[in-house]
This record gives C-alpha cells, structure tokens and sequence, in this order.
C-alpha cells in the first residue's frame, strides 16, 4: 500500500458513527478517469463533448424521464425534509454536502426544474432551478461516481425516492455526451468481447479450473471436478470472474465446487456466461445491461441445463434475481414464446435463478451436507450485508430470507458468529464503499472514506468480541476490503466468503 | 355584487381548475410513464396485499421517516394528521345538512390546528438550526412553510379571536357549488385565509407538493416482490425484445 495522499478517518468509540458538520467541496478534486475513445465508440456513445452536447443531454433527459417513472416520481415528489442526508456512507466519511442523498438528486433536479418544469421556467430562483452548463456536468460526473448506488437512502426517505436511480439516469445522460467513466466502460466491452469483466479467455479459465482441481485434490484427497462448458448438465453455475483468479474469491469457487460434489449434483461453468456480474446496472443503459444478461441466457440453451444458479456477488444477484426475467426471460410467468422457450427447459421444482445460498442453505437443512464446525474454531466471524444483496433481492420464500439465509449458513459451519450493530446490518447495511463501478484506483480516496461507516462498526465487533474474520457474499465487496482494510490498520486475510467458510468445514466422501 | 366578492369567486373557480386539472394531468403523466424494472426497496411484500398495507403504513405512520429522524416524524406527523383533521372540519362548509360525524369532529378539528401549526414551525427550525437541511433549503421551501402557517394561523385568528360570519361563508361556499353566487363577508382574516388556500391551490401541480400523488407511484414502494415468479416487462422493452429477436 503507498501512503496515501489523504488523510484516513479515525474510529469513534460507538459502532455509529457522529454526522459530521458539512464541509462544502471536501470532495470535488475527485474526478474519476474518463473513458477515450475506443470504449465510448463500442458502447455507441461519444467520447468527447460535442458543440451540442447542451441539447442532446437535454434531449436525453426526456428521453429518460417517458421511460422510467422512478426518475419522473423521484424528481417531483422530494419535499427537502432532510431525512436522507445523514444516511449516506460517503456523506458520513467525507463531509461533502453534494454526497448527501437529496444534494445528489439536487444535481439533477435543478436542471430538470430549469428545462421541464413550470416553476424552474419562469421563477428559476425560487424553486432551485439551474441551467445545464459545464460546471453543472462536471458536478454530475464527480459526484454520480460518488454514489455507489447502494440504495441505503431509499430505505429512509418517506417516499421511498431511491438516489441510486437518479445515479444511474445521470451517468446515462454523461455517457451520452460522451463523458462516460474509464473503469466502468471498460469492463463493459471486455465482458462483451471475451466475455468476462476481467477478460479472460476460455482457454484461461480451462487452465485455472485444472489447477484447482488439482489443488482440491492435493489439500483434501478427494477429486472435486470444476467442468466447464459441459452440455447436458443440470446446473449452470454463473458466478464473477474475479472468483476464478482473486483471493480470496478463489476460496469461495473451491467451496461451491465441494458443495456440489458432496450433493452428488450435475453441474458446469460456461466459458460464455463466465462472468455473473453486469456492470450494465451501475450506467443505468438498458439495452447493454440486456446485452450483457443475454449471454447467460444463450449458455443456458445453448449447454441445456435445468437450474441456474448464481455465485457469490452483490450486484450480479439483483441483476439476476430482479431484472434476468425481464432482460431475458430467465424465471418463470412469461406468456410470450420467447420466455417460453427457456422456461420449458427449466426445472420447474426450483426458483430460477437461485442463489448459491439459497442452494446450500436448502441442503444443509436436507442434511445432505456435512460439516466439522471445529475446523472454523480459529476464526471469530461477521457478516456484512451486501447492500444489492439486502435492499434489491431476496433469497429464499420469504421477505427478509437475505439477511437469515447467509448467517443460517454460517452458523452451520462455524461456531463462532457475531452480529456488527443493528444499525449497520439487515436493510440499514451500509456499502463497503466500492459498489457502483467505484472499484477503482483511481477513486482510492473515496472508497477510503466512503468504507468508514462499515469499518467502524466492524471494528466495534474487532474491539469487542475478537472478530477476525469478516464473512462476505459479493465480489465487489470482497476485492473493496482487500484493498482498505490495510488502511484501517487490519490485515487483509481476515476477509473472506461464506464459502470459503462453507468450504474449511464440510466433510467430502 | 361587490368586485371583493367578484374576485374571490374567480378565483376560486380558477384555482379549482388549476388544482384538479394539474393533479389529475400529473397523474395521468405518471400512470403513463412505466417503470420497467423491479426495483421495490427489499425486504418487500411478495404479494398485492402486502404492498397495500406497506403503503398504509408509510401514509398513516410516515414508516420510513420513523425509521430514519425522529424529530422530522414527529413535526412531519403533527402537522399531517393536524391538517387532516381541520379538512375533515373543513366539510361542514360544503355541505347543508351536515354529516353528523363532521360536527362530532368540529372541536377536535379546533385544537388540531395548533398540532398543524406546531409541526410546521418544528419543520421550520430545522431549516434554520440543522446544518444539512438549511443546505438544501430553497426560496420555495421556505415559501410554502409561510403560507402553510399563513392559512393556519389566519383560520386560528378566526376560530378563536376575531370570529367571522360563518353563515354568510357557507352561504359563498354553497353558491360556489351551485353556481348562485353569494356575497363574501369582508373580514381581513378570511380574506387572507382564501387568498392563501387558493394560492396553494394553484401552485399544488407544480411543486413538491407532488409528494402526495407521488408517494402512491414511487416504484420503490409500490412494486410486488416477485420478480422470479412473474416477468414484468415494459411495453417500449417489449417492442426492442420483438425489435431484437
Ligand atoms: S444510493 Fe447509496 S451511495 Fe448513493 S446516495 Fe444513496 S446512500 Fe449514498
Ligand atoms: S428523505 Fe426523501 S423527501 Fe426527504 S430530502 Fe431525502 S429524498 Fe427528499
């Protein structure tokens, strides 16, 4: 880690943290990198702003507000009641007003006041309303890759008015204009190209596959195969690419891996559909994130399978459980033949698609797995709900089957587990700090600072019951606190899956 | 006729129009407008009736603003339930004979306006005393906080100091409905108590005000869970799928 040229918040005593006293611009030197040309050419937007830039993000801004009524309600209905502004994770650890919800909408709502409104028309000063100039862009793209669209200020506004909409519309417009963010579009032409976010080839990921079967079998004498690309399988397993190549992401792979092996079940990986995660959700564009979904929906036909089932990842489980029905037809209820198609082939007895939690979970109370909770001994564990995880999915039958669902795993194969304080758990979990296409370097200090929340509360667990390992479901989540742990003074070992945990204790024949 | 008495009855005419015109344009606007994707704010009801009742209780309680600031919830609420009681009042106005559960509300309906006016002031402070809020304030915000407390304490001065004519209001309020025009008392208090319900009128479609309507549209709010069970497709992602296939 090299010093950083910022400085790191301190820990307070209470596992909430204080709201701090807003400092106005503590955040506007942060301005993420901006995607060149070839990117923006591939995903068929600009990559520089052109003479009628003005008109065209105006036009764009109509465009969006006929389709998505979320956008329209949200910008009419905020009555400025201030209940969201203590409720962002990046406000909280940087101070910044224009991170604090409504400021945030406020960017947006001020040009939507000025251009589509009776009020911003005519008495532009009384109502906030602002003209679309370049300043006020430059604002939308500081602070729209300040939001990690985490959705945690819609659980607290009383009208439900999701900022993580307005995030997504934003960046929609900027990429539009052509000031699309270099990390996020990238990522959306190598998984459109290869067919994974890292870019790895099939032949690549065939070879690592070897290689950890090779592993398994070293460490635990018992061949656990990882098939790729089998036709003819029951379950096709779509998980992130990062848990192919990255630690400890790997760990969780090898513990799906087992699970399926000591179930006995027929199951594969596709080198198409080698990519669970959809980064088409973070722009807000739904077209590429259709684009993007359609490859699961091709391996799935394409391999045969009966279920599919989704690794450990946040954002790729909303995707997945929220819209692949939608985007592709992947679920059940659909009455056009398109849907129809891939729902005669589906396994009707299961939800589809269903999570690797919910897969496991349904095993473990079967008891068709078995476990040696004492080989978890070692580790004192919490979990942290991924925000996507928690307030834009569901596992299992029932409201809330997210938050019961992983610490029922959990608690089946360790003995050791703590709760971080309720205020910071459940539908009120506050983000790791690198969701929303924010996992880049180049947004360091941000995702330092938006951390804080979490890490205090993960420190008061630290403090109090000796956790050291900090149990996760999500990609993103995964790789953020590898990165900021050490900044916080702990070591980056102590974070790991509910797999990786699944995967130390259960007992293979 | 007297050009007072002329004035107000134009205006109320035309803040009526404005007012039912404008929501219902609104709403219409919203009904229109899809929301293409599932994006209820989890933990959600699965099923219609949960929704209906996760509704009830954000409209009746303000459940997500318990949740979130106690001291907004509870000026929020007073204010709301306030307002609603001295509406409910408000019926013995329109109506001749009246119903008897509007009279059986009339002295509540009294009192309730010093909750309305309390909350209002509570909600007022706080755009002056909490730093993040009097950030976001606006002119508008504060606007409508005056002539929320304008109407209310303008109808105070009349319900407890400085009483009006009460049947010749009603007799106005009636001969607006029926179209028999009435002569309108000239008392101060009135006339700036009608002067301000018809501004707000006026300006309900094309302010935050919207939050009414909204809160029944708001697609975080409203939406079933159950997206792997039924799949839920906009007309214009329906035509780009058939577009696509
Ligand atoms: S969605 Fe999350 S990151 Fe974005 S404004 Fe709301 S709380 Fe902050
Ligand atoms: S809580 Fe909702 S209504 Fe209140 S300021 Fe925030 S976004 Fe606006």
């Amino acid at each position: 880690m090299a010093a950083p040229d910022f400085e790191i918040p301190q820990f307070q005593e209470h596992a909430v943290l204080d709201i701090p006293k807003i400092k106005e611009g503590a955040m506007s030197h942060i301005k993420s990198f901006v995607a060149g040309q070839s990117a923006q050419e591939y995903l068929g937007y600009p990559w520089e702003l052109g003479e009628n830039w003005k008109e065209r993000a105006i036009e764009r801004m109509g465009e969006v507000l006929k389709k998505y009524r979320s956008v329209r309600v949200f910008l009419d209905a905020c009555v400025h009641c201030g209940a969201c502004t203590d409720k962002c994770h990046y406000y909280l650890g940087t101070a910044d007003p224009k991170n604090m919800p409504v400021a945030r909408q406020e960017l947006m709502r001020k040009v939507y006041r000025r251009y589509f409104t009776f009020g911003g028309k005519y008495f532009p000063w009384l109502v906030g309303a602002e003209d679309l100039t370049e300043e006020v862009l430059n604002d939308w793209y500081n602070y729209y890759h300040e939001c990690s669209e985490c959705r945690r200020c819609s659980v607290f506004c009383p009208y439900g008015i999701d900022t993580a909409e307005i995030t997504m519309a934003g960046r929609e417009i900027l990429n539009y204009v052509g000031m699309g963010q270099k990390y996020s579009n990238e990522i959306l032409v190598k998984v459109q190209k290869v067919g994974n976010n890292l870019g790895l080839p099939g032949p690549a990921l065939e070879d690592t596959l070897a290689g950890l079967e090779e592993d398994i079998e070293a460490d635990t004498g018992v061949p656990v195969k990882l098939p790729l690309d089998q036709k003819g399988a029951e379950i096709l397993l779509v998980t992130p690419s990062a848990d192919f190549f990255s630690e400890p992401h790997v760990e969780s792979l090898i513990g799906y891996a087992k699970v399926f092996h000591a179930a006995g079940a027929s199951w594969t990986l596709s080198s198409l559909a080698s990519e669970a995660g959809n980064f088409g959700l973070f722009n807000g564009n739904y077209e590429t994130m259709r684009k993007v979904a359609m490859r699961i929906r091709d391996a799935a036909l394409e391999l045969g399978v009966k279920r599919i089932i989704v690794g450990e990842c946040g954002h790729a489980w909303r995707v997945a459980y929220s819209y692949w029905n939608t985007l592709t037809g992947i679920g059940y209820g659909g009455e056009d033949p398109y849907s129809q198609m891939l729902q005669k082939q589906l396994d009707h007895r299961y939800p589809q698609p269903m999570h690797i939690c919910e897969y496991t979970w349904d095993l473990i109370q079967k008891g068709v797995l078995k476990f040696d909770k004492s080989k978890n001994d070692h580790r004192i564990i919490t979990f942290h709900d991924s925000c996507n995880v928690a307030r834009a999915s569901r596992m299992g039958n029932e409201p809330g089957g997210q938050f019961t669902i992983p610490r029922n795993i959990i608690r089946a194969v360790a003995n050791n587990f703590y709760d971080m304080d309720p205020n910071t758990i459940g539908e009120s979990t506050y983000c790791c700090g690198g969701g929303g296409g924010l996992l880049t370097d180049d947004l360091m200090e941000v995702r330092v600072k938006g951390a804080l929340p979490r890490m205090n509360a993960f420190n008061a667990v630290v403090q109090q019951n000796g956790v050291n390992f900090l149990a996760l479901i999500c990609a993103i989540c995964k790789a953020q606190f590898t990165k900021v742990f050490p900044y916080y003074g702990f070591d980056m070992s102590m974070v790991g899956g509910v797999h990786q945990l699944v995967s130390t204790a259960i007992e293979l024949d | 006729m007297s050009t007072l008495t002329i004035i107000y009855t134009v205006l109320f005419y035309v803040a009526t129009l404005v007012f039912i015109g404008g929501l219902a344009y609104r709403i219409y606007e919203y009904t229109r407008t899809p929301a293409p994707l599932k994006i209820p704010t989890t933990p959600a009801p699965t099923t219609s009736a949960g929704v209906v009742y996760r509704m009830a209780r954000e409209v009746v309680f303000f459940e997500s603003l318990f949740k979130s600031n106690k001291w907004i919830w509870v000026f929020g609420w007073l204010f709301h339930f306030g307002l609603l009681l001295v509406l409910l009042r408000h019926i013995r106005y329109f109506q001749e004979p009246v119903w008897f559960w509007v009279e059986f509300l009339q002295p509540y309906g009294k009192y309730a306006s010093f909750m309305m006016v309390v909350g209002l002031l509570g909600l007022w402070a706080r755009r002056f005393l909490v730093d993040r809020v009097r950030y976001i304030s606006t002119p508008s915000d504060h606007l409508m906080l005056a002539l929320l407390v304008g109407i209310g304490v303008s109808g105070m001065m009349m319900t407890f100091v400085a009483h009006t004519d009460i049947v010749a209001l009603k007799a106005f309020v009636l001969g607006l409905m029926f179209f028999d025009w009435q002569p309108l008392p000239a008392d101060p208090f009135l006339l700036i108590h009608l002067g301000l319900v018809a501004v707000l009128m006026i300006v309900f479609p094309v302010s935050k005000l919207l939050h009414a309507p909204g809160i029944f549209f708001s697609p975080s709010r409203n939406q079933v869970d159950n997206p792997r069970e039924r799949r839920h497709i906009a007309p214009w992602a329906a035509a780009l799928e058939r577009e696509q296939a």
